[in-house]
């Protein structure tokens, strides 16, 4: 079997497939060190400092430095660590992440494979990681790690359900182009590239607004971000389930960690800003040439990723008890009321002005709720000497 | 006939799928075995893909290798047993008279179904359509009783799971661990 690649026909897939993955690799390491430099500057700057400024100019070489003494690090397992499952958690930490990239629509016919599927399988593999990080909790036989593990799990498996919901919510409602076969314009499809297509005139983001702010929101906890960074709170939990990794695989729980929030902002780009298709489509009916789309791109991502820094550099770290009532009494009743407006919309034809309407109304109520939960704290858990009963041993 | 990727990745996955599950009954150590389970769902998911069965192995790594694992984790954990070397195996006889009797049901039925077997030029005839559609068409309209059903029995679990950890004592919905806290809070109303 052969396919094209570059304007090459007649490649072997296998050939094929294997320029892509050396590609998104080198991709995804090169930019992963841009975006652990950009965020020291960036929450330096926030901080009133300056950030690396040393090596190389204006300390743009910091990170290379970084990853260098990373390789060279011993890599040290402790005594009593479980030696399979210490060893093998990095992978299952990272490999998910890499997987994610293949449905990443980066600009008009580039992307690893179009999948019919494309956002169930991103939600799918990125979800594996979940067992990476239980598994790196308890294999490293540290109580720190088994408690950021833990966590870990609770917070994404909790959070993975607003998050799929807000990506639901737009699917559904997302216009494919009409069937030359029956003429009539379908609804609902999970194809990203349909997705952006669709908002070649007006994202998302208009019809959407509630949906939006849950999926970043989502995102943010999925991404174990400042103000839900609990699993690896270095106050708390003094980095999770990876305090005793050292070395080449600790790096590699960081580059996942990157890699995680850059296929995030992609994926939040194509779904909600229109990805390579939005503004261009205002214009004129042909996309944008390659370059034009791919600075398109790199804008509204990086528009996500700065955000994600501003919430950590303005924002303090919930509790668990907080994190868990917010998603499950506000985020997820907030996403059930919008699936079945978006429902409603579709059975009966309602005007798309009602989305936008009812979207907003969800915002203020969302702000409201935190508001209140601002101003009226939940009381902090007692310590564990005045438990009473089972909770108490 | 398929092609040599398919033939060699369906011995590749049989291979792994079976080996980790054959494992999981011998190992001691139950962390282990939830992770080689994970292995096997995830290589069925990988022979679903090669029956082009797309939709199926998707929601079986979201499902199976995603959710369903970690909930056996919290399981694994809660189970005063589960340090390693966890040595007891109960109930070996009953099981396997059990395993043995699903085993017996699934070959009967593999050898008495009439599988549509489509070779050469008839296969190439049929050619590969999504799924998705079709399977959220039959699920909403003639399977929509037996889908809705499923939906308020996973309802119930919830709800019983809530009424499970709430305390009867406690009326106002707070949990123990606040009560007991209430005093010490830090911060409160303004």
């Amino acid at each position: 079997m052969s396919t094209e690649i570059f304007g090459f026909d007649g490649v072997n897939v296998w050939v094929d497939g294997l320029v892509r993955v050396l590609l998104i690799v080198g991709f995804m390491t090169v930019v992963v060190m841009g975006l652990i430099y950009g965020e020291r500057k960036i929450l330096a700057r926030f901080q009133q400092r300056l950030g690396p400024t040393r090596t190389g100019p204006v300390g743009l070489l910091q990170s290379v430095a970084d990853a260098l003494k990373l390789v060279g690090k011993e890599d040290l397992r402790p005594r009593n660590a479980d030696a399979w499952t210490f060893e093998l958690a990095p992978y299952l930490v990272f490999v998910p992440v890499f997987l994610g990239f293949v449905i990443v629509p980066f600009v008009l016919d580039w992307q690893v494979r179009i999948l019919e599927l494309g956002l169930l399988y991103f939600v799918a593999v990125t979800g594996i990681n979940i067992v990476g990080w239980i598994m790196a909790g308890w294999g490293s036989d540290n109580r720190y790690a088994m408690i950021g593990g833990m966590r870990a799990a609770a917070q994404g498996i909790s959070y993975e359900l607003p998050l799929v919901l807000s990506l639901l919510a737009v699917a559904m409602v997302v216009e494919v182009p009409s069937d030359s076969a029956t003429g009539e314009s379908l609804r609902g499809s999970l194809n990203l590239n349909e997705i952006i297509a669709a908002q070649a005139e007006i994202p998302n983001l208009v019809w959407q607004p509630l949906v939006l702010i849950v999926f970043f929101i989502a995102a943010l906890a999925e991404l174990n971000r400042t103000p839900f960074d609990i699993p690896v709170g270095e106050s708390e939990v003094v980095g999770g389930p990876f305090v005793e990794y050292s070395g080449i695989r600790w790096s590699m729980f960081f580059l996942a960690e990157y890699a995680a929030l850059l296929i995030m902002s992609l994926i939040f780009a194509a779904v909600f800003l229109g990805g390579w298709a939005w503004p261009a489509g205002l214009f004129q009916d042909d996309p944008w040439p390659r370059w034009a789309q791919a600075l398109l791109v790199t804008g509204k991502a990086g528009l996500f990723i700065f955000m994600v820094f501003w919430v950590r550099a303005s924002v303090p770290r919930l509790r668990i008890d907080q994190l868990m009532s917010f998603t499950w009494k506000i985020l997820l009743p907030l996403m059930f009321a919008q699936v079945l407006i978006n429902g409603l919309v579709l059975v009966y034809d309602w005007p798309e002005i009602v989305l936008t309407v009812t979207g907003l109304v969800g915002v203020l109520v969302l702000v409201m709720a935190v508001d209140r939960a601002v101003r009226h704290p939940r009381p902090r858990p007692a310590p564990a000497t005045q438990l009473e009963g089972e909770a108490a041993s | 006939m398929d092609s040599v990727g398919v033939v060699i990745a369906f011995y590749v996955l049989s291979a792994i799928t079976i080996v980790s599950a054959a494992s999981i009954f011998l190992l001691r150590n139950l962390v282990h075995a939830i992770v080689l389970l994970v292995v096997v769902f995830l290589g069925m998911a990988g022979l679903f893909l090669t029956l082009s069965a797309d939709f199926i192995a998707v929601a079986q790594i979201l499902i199976y290798a995603g959710a369903i694992s970690v909930l056996f984790v919290f399981a694994v954990m809660l189970t005063p047993l589960a340090s390693r070397d966890n040595g007891n195996s109960l109930y070996a006889g009953p099981g396997l008279l059990l395993g043995g009797a699903i085993a017996a049901i699934v070959v009967v039925t593999a050898f008495d179904v009439e599988w549509n077997q489509l070779t050469g030029v008839a296969l190439e005839q049929r050619s590969f359509t999504d799924t998705i559609e079709v399977i959220g068409n039959q699920l909403l309209g003639p399977h929509v009783l037996a889908f809705e059903v499923a939906s308020v029995l996973l309802l119930f679990a919830l709800l019983g799971a809530i009424v499970l950890v709430t305390d009867p004592n406690n009326e106002d919905g707070t949990t123990a661990e606040e009560e007991a806290g209430k005093d010490t809070a830090v911060g409160g109303s303004e």
